[in-house]
């Protein structure tokens, strides 16, 4: 019988809101999908779309971002920044053939341990059922190489466009 | 340079090691690159374990620590001290979260040791990137804002002005003194509420080290530990305080009345310039301009014609002021409010005149209140001969609130006590889920009141009606209850129901914890820094919560929160000056741009551009280190100081380790 797929999930989780509720849901022993391995940054602001694109490339089947709730970022507007950001990086991923799923930002507040413990389990299962992501086929298109540099920068332009 | 990391992976006595094959993990570490020293141990928190860290350090000339762990929450601080120790930078330390993010998460042995790998070699990539940081100094102003003043407030601004801080303290209300205010006698002890909360009141009227502003409100927050701007808008009383003496003549003159729904829970009246009650700190009257005839019609101004000052005190013109003031620290005590009983329309309030709320009951048997200590019907004037107190409506309720309200199986008591003393003939029913009375002297209390008769009825009430079924549940509300000790329902028919309500988060208490920057759980309590270790702070450096903002309790408990809250203030004003993490970002003058992307990212308006060299600066004093900026720079030459791009770079390297190398990719760095 073959192994399930087990994706491989980066969270980029924010210090205040997101990390802490990871921290509950480990203090309250609520058990989740061990497929997210979480990176903390200070705000989900700092999230940089070229990290979700290197954690793609670099192997990862699927990218979680977590902040706080609009309106309760510790840093005032950080995560609103970051929608902005995501809505952004959401068209240029469905372009290179991303799928919807693999790219997820959600808001949990340090009390919600459960709902970023169902979060995971909801994005495991979704990308689960998507399969790997195989970058090298999918958006390099057999492996020569070509095209990383065209892939960072439109994220750029994107930016500039976007707080212009 | 080559960097020699040491590696420590905690057992946490079976916390980890149950999960997560510790000896594995750090064989597997030892055999990494950088990797001069892996161990693991029972507790790397304990001296021993942080010793190791310190010998080796000395002894192996080790450049970088990574220890996997617990949260960085819990134990960064103790690592970086024992760095310290060692005699490296604090910052050339890197945790991984192994235990609350790993092996508490999950049974799967297997998955969790290789996610603990994972992390592990995150922080391991990530270290060896970090960079000596000094930490940054801040200065910490010596004045507190506390906000809220009921019992929590009071005691926390009283403590603080002991010490000699000056606090300034701003309540909504006319008067400060909160809920307790409103309270006869207090459990267990029937201690009168007034008589031991208005001598504190007073204290805080006349302390030389307090502002108090009431009938003020927070406008805005700005600036962070040391140093908050706070805009607080002062509403108009209409009335002059610096020449008010307070007689209450304007009050007594004043020809109308309307139903006082705040302090008397709509059981009294008030005149429309009005003092809440009698002991009420400051005594300067307000006007309620609403019901004011001169501000409704234009006529009237009794209340001027007879002021009896000189010059008069009634002020029909003035204005809501703004102030401005810079605090250190703030303290938010902004209490709770009481459900809506309505909400629950089996139980008849609103409908069935003799359905009271605990606080209406309050307010009845408060020698000052609206019936002078009488217990009456809503008709003012009849006893009521049977009386039945309902416990948890809208508390431990799937419905409402699934949470205890801790304090009124104990009111509950209190009442049936009262109740007895006041009508000895009067039956009372007390129906209740569980019997609440932890706490010194509570249990005492409800054995007291076992003796003193009261009916105890374990079970919900289902309903509270009055339609009659026999002839002697005629006129007469009938309590229907199942009673579980018995195992029958049973159908009271009495005179009178007091439902205790639960008590719940003010209706604004999402929008006060967005305006102070802080968290709010699901049932609007703000939430502390530690459940168990630091009940006070929040996760808002310099912002502490104190009383039933943070969630339900009696009043002991507010008043230790309040003293609490407030030492923790003064520790950091007696410091002078506190230590911030330096996590800051930083422009490189010689690259930017000068696009000015970064300027509008700043919520702190923390970046300057500067028009003559056309660069964009970062003002570190300014700055909270969040990094949005520093994500937005299209050059990527703002670093966000211990988040730099190539910390995290390296660290989604490291986290897939195991992912990463079955690709046959070209790096692009």
């Amino acid at each position: 019988m073959n192994k399930q797929f087990e994706p491989v999930i980066v969270g980029f989780l924010c210090n205040w809101c997101s990390y802490r509720a990871a921290d509950l849901a480990g203090t309250a022993r609520i058990h989740y999908a061990p497929n997210m391995r979480p990176i903390r940054v200070m705000c989900s602001g700092r999230v940089d779309p070229q990290f979700v694109l290197k954690a793609l490339r670099e192997g990862a089947d699927g990218v979680m971002i977590a902040g706080c709730h609009p309106g309760e970022c510790h840093y005032v507007e950080g995560n609103i920044k970051t929608l902005r950001r995501f809505i952004l990086l959401k068209k240029m991923l469905a372009q290179l053939g991303i799928e919807d799923e693999r790219v997820q930002l959600i808001w949990a507040s340090a009390s919600e341990g459960i709902i970023l413990a169902e979060a995971v389990n909801r994005m495991t299962e979704q990308i689960r059922a998507l399969g790997p992501l195989n970058w090298q086929e999918k958006v390099l298109g057999g492996g020569n190489g070509h095209g990383h540099p065209a892939v960072i920068e439109p994220a750029q332009e994107a930016e500039e466009v976007l707080y212009d | 340079m080559s960097e020699k990391v040491g590696v420590y992976i905690c057992h946490c006595g079976t916390n980890i090691a149950k999960t997560v094959d510790v000896e594995e993990v750090a064989l597997w570490a030892g055999e990494q690159d950088h990797v001069d020293v892996a161990r693991e141990y029972k507790f790397m928190c304990s001296s021993l374990g942080q010793e190791l860290i310190e010998e080796d350090i000395k002894e192996k000339g080790l450049t970088k620590i990574v220890v996997a762990s617990c949260s960085p929450h819990m134990h960064e601080k103790t690592f970086r001290t024992a760095c310290v120790r060692g005699g490296l930078n604090p910052f050339m330390f890197e945790m991984a979260n192994i235990r609350e993010h790993d092996s508490w998460t999950t049974d799967d042995r297997e998955a969790a040791t290789l996610k603990a790998k994972a992390l592990t070699k995150a922080a391991i990539e990530r270290v060896i990137h970090n960079q000596p940081l000094e930490p940054l100094p801040v200065e910490i102003n010596p004045n507190t804002l506390v906000v809220g003043g009921g019992i929590a407030g009071i005691s926390a601004a009283l403590e603080l002005a002991e010490a000699g801080n000056h606090v300034y303290l701003v309540e909504r209300e006319p008067s400060i003194g909160g809920h307790m205010a409103q309270l006869d006698k207090t459990f267990p002890t029937l201690d009168c509420s007034a008589c031991i909360l208005t001598p504190k009141m007073v204290d805080v009227g006349q302390h030389p080290n307090i502002t108090l502003l009431t009938y003020s409100e927070v406008e805005a927050v700005g600036g962070y530990l040391g140093n908050f701007d706070v805009t607080v808008r002062k509403k108009a009383r209409y009335v002059d305080e610096e020449h008010c003496t307070g007689c209450g003549i304007c009050i007594e003159k004043c020809p109308y009345k309307v139903v006082d729904n705040v302090f008397e829970a709509g059981l009294g009246a008030r005149k429309v310039i009005y003092r809440p009650f009698p002991q009420a700190v400051p005594k300067y009257p307000v006007i309620d301009t609403e019901n004011c005839v001169y501000f409704q019609r234009g006529k009237c101004k009794a209340c001027q014609i007879f002021c009896p000052t000189d010059p008069n005190s009634i002020d029909f013109e003035q204005q809501d002021e703004i102030l401005q003031i810079v605090v250190g620290n703030i303290i938010l005590a902004t209490g709770f409010d009481l459900f809506d009983v309505s909400q629950i329309p089996q139980y008849g309030y609103g409908r069935l005149a003799n359905v009271f709320t605990s606080l209406e009951f309050e307010r009845m048997v408060n020698a000052s209140g609206p019936t002078d200590g009488k217990i009456v019907l809503r008709d003012l004037e009849t006893p009521p001969e049977s009386v039945v107190i309902i416990h948890c409506v809208g508390s431990r309720d799937e419905n409402y609130h699934k949470y205890c309200s801790k304090v009124c199986c104990m009111y509950s008591l209190k009442f049936a006590h009262l109740i007895h003393e006041r009508l000895p003939e009067a039956e009372v029913y007390n129906c209740y889920i569980d019997m609440r009375t932890p706490g010194k002297g509570y249990e005492e209390f409800y054995n007291r009141l076992l003796e003193e008769g009261t009916h105890f009825i374990r079970g919900k009430v289902a309903e509270v009606s009055d339609v009659a079924r026999i002839e002697e549940e005629e006129g007469k509300l009938i309590v229907q209850v199942a009673d579980t000790l018995i195992s029958k329902q049973r159908r009271i028919p009495v005179d009178m129901v007091i439902l205790s309500p639960a008590m719940e988060a003010r209706n604004d208490s999402q929008e006060v914890s967005q305006l102070f920057r802080m968290g709010c759980d699901f049932d609007g309590f703000f939430v502390e820094r530690h459940p168990k270790l630091d009940p006070v702070a929040t996760m808002t450096e310099g912002i502490y919560i104190a009383g039933a903002c943070q969630g339900p309790k009696d009043v002991p408990d507010t008043v230790s929160q309040g003293a609490a809250a407030a030492a923790r203030v003064a520790s950091f004003i007696s410091r002078g000056t506190v230590m911030m993490e330096p996590i800051r970002a930083s422009i490189n003058q010689e690259l930017c741009s000068g696009c000015r992307i970064c300027n509008t990212m700043c919520p702190y308006n923390a970046i300057v551009f500067h028009e003559d060299s056309n660069v964009s600066e970062v003002i570190t004093a300014l700055c909270q280190g969040c990094g949005t900026c520093v994500a937005a720079c299209p050059s990527g030459i703002i670093t966000g100081a211990h988040f730099t791009n190539d910390q995290l770079l390296a660290q989604i390297e490291g986290i897939l380790w195991d992912v990463r190398s079955n690709l046959d990719l070209v790096p692009v760095e």
